[in-house]
């Protein structure tokens, strides 16, 4: 019984990080109507600076919230640079440009940093067990960590001026030009904070599957399958979903699959969603009438 | 004195295909100015080059200052608010939302509360319905929140493309005895499509009739309304 309390348990920490993910991609798909699937190599990109800068012998909070501004910077000058051109090309192109993003981002990464697996340190250490070893430190300051992003990005979208500035650009791009936003600029904010999010989940998932090149494939995966099962147009979904993603692969992967088959659970998740309701379990359906 | 939108020998359409071919219009402070004509004379196409959402050739002059190929949302930062055809509601946010954008360039806080305010006043619907999803609205509600959200931004301009576009008479009437009351109480100019030409001549003082992107019949309102011959050609009533 203890067992499958931690399963559970820890499956909502990985959980989590699929869900800032699944934000992640969610905000970027609002803003584009296109999946970045080089998300995972931008956040791969930011840890390997967060360790840069740890390994330098910054103190790990200042090294995490410097990353988090600079993969902020890097998010928004990627749309500013790369997507600007192209955003009124046919879909295809966009494809294009997120696969050569994740080329390029992953492989220079593994060229600067180098390809070998790096230990990356966690900020969460408990001397005593938690919990009755329910829990480890690190699994409860990443929930942590992981829902007061969450609700800070919940807050800002909901609350703000800006946050609303956004929305609307994502919605209705021409519309928000005619009250005078300026959409160029929202699209790189949404970007930059992406990235930003990104971040936060590779340096909170780093110390668990350590850093490599190519560490955010298979949450990328888990994340991809999360935000569709909530509903690729809703944040609030796709959080739940990354959080249902997390606990459903442990529980799988411990008691059904076995650990190597556990990213085919992502993949059924995928094929079910778009075989059984394409929508997703809470992908919003818009009311109009004419 | 200028007029306070002044347009001169004003070219556009869409990729190569020219819709407009040399316009002359004027809008004055405190005036309607109405452009008619039939599907495809390039009404649309006019009121998209003003707010610089298409490329223009020509001259477009707001308050004096040349307003042609600037930004969309540097025409709307100027006082230009224009509620395009499909009216532009944010169909996904709220009625409040919808508000809080039309005023989102304005930093008088105090001012936009009043303005609020004064929207209720007028739609009182739109209070009723103020965190309803705005893709819920009827029609003629979605009218007047598009011309309340117009409206917020405070504008010197207002364009307005067929407010009575499929709505039903009575609600058309209903917009149409709002719009009076924003001609008297605020001042702005407002540019107005419409096929409803009827209806746009009683509430306009200038008019220009429009056929295939060149204006053919220029005037006084009131005079166009009175000439039967320009009625029978063009105006079809």
């Amino acid at each position: 019984m203890d067992g499958l309390a931690h399963q559970i348990i820890a499956g909502i920490a990985t959980g989590g990080i699929y869900a800032s993910v699944a934000l992640a991609l969610v905000m970027i798909y609002q803003a584009t109507h296109h999946i970045n699937f080089a998300q995972g190599e931008m956040a791969t990109l930011s840890t390997f600076i967060a360790w840069y800068l740890v390994t330098e012998g910054v103190p790990y909070w200042i090294a995490f919230f410097a990353t988090i501004g600079i993969s902020f910077v890097i998010g928004a000058l990627i749309e500013r640079i790369l997507l600007r051109p192209v955003q009124n090309a046919p879909p295809l192109t966009h494809v294009g440009v997120f696969i050569g993003l994740l080329l390029i981002i992953g492989n220079a990464t593994g060229w600067i940093f180098g390809y070998t697996t790096k230990v990356f340190p966690t900020p969460f250490v408990s001397d005593a067990p938690l919990f009755g070893g329910l829990i480890s430190a690190h699994e409860l300051g990443t929930t942590a960590v992981t829902l007061v992003v969450l609700l800070l990005i919940f807050v800002f979208f909901r609350y703000t001026k800006l946050g609303l500035g956004m929305r609307a650009a994502a919605y209705n791009p021409r519309s928000a030009r005619l009250v005078g936003i300026n959409v160029g600029m929202m699209l790189a904010l949404g970007w930059g904070l992406a990235a930003a999010v990104g971040a936060i989940a590779g340096m909170m998932v780093a110390p668990v599957v350590f850093l490599d090149p190519t560490m955010m494939l298979g949450i990328l995966l888990y994340a991809f399958a999360g935000a569709l099962l909530g509903g690729i147009d809703n944040p609030g979904g796709a959080v739940l979903g990354g959080f249902a993603v997390g606990v459903l692969e442990n529980l799988a992967g411990a008691y059904v699959v076995g650990t190597e088959l556990k990213l085919t659970v992502a993949l059924i998740i995928i094929i079910s969603v778009l075989l059984v309701r394409p929508a997703g379990l809470f992908g919003r359906v818009v009311l109009s009438r004419v | 004195m200028p007029a306070l939108l002044e347009v001169r020998g004003l070219k556009a359409g869409y990729g190569p295909t020219h819709v407009l071919h040399g316009l002359d219009f004027d809008v004055d402070a405190g005036g309607v100015t109405a452009l008619l004509g039939a599907n495809g004379a390039g009404k649309t196409t006019s009121l998209r080059a003003v707010s610089g959402m298409i490329r223009t050739e020509g001259e477009i002059r707001f308050q004096g200052e040349s307003i042609a190929g600037q930004a969309t949302e540097a025409i709307a930062q100027r006082g230009i608010a224009h509620v395009p055809d499909g009216r532009g509601t944010f169909m996904e946010l709220t009625v409040e939302e919808n508000f809080r954008l039309g005023a989102y360039v304005r930093t008088d806080k105090a001012d936009v509360q009043r303005d609020f305010e004064r929207m209720w006043e007028w739609f009182p619907r739109l209070r009723q319905r103020w965190k309803q999803q705005a893709g819920t609205l009827s029609g003629g509600e979605q009218q007047m929140l598009a011309i309340a959200r117009a409206l917020l931004l405070k504008p010197r301009l207002l364009l307005l493309d067929e407010p009575s576009f499929g709505l039903a008479p009575l609600i058309v009437q209903e917009i149409f005895a709002i719009m009076r009351r924003i001609r008297e109480e605020s001042g702005a100019g407002i540019l107005l499509v419409e096929q409803n030409a009827n209806l746009a001549l009683e509430l306009a003082d200038r008019a220009y009739l429009l056929e295939t992107g060149r204006i053919v019949v220029s005037g006084l309102a009131a005079e166009i309304r009175q000439d039967e011959s320009i009625r029978r050609s063009y105006l079809g009533y």
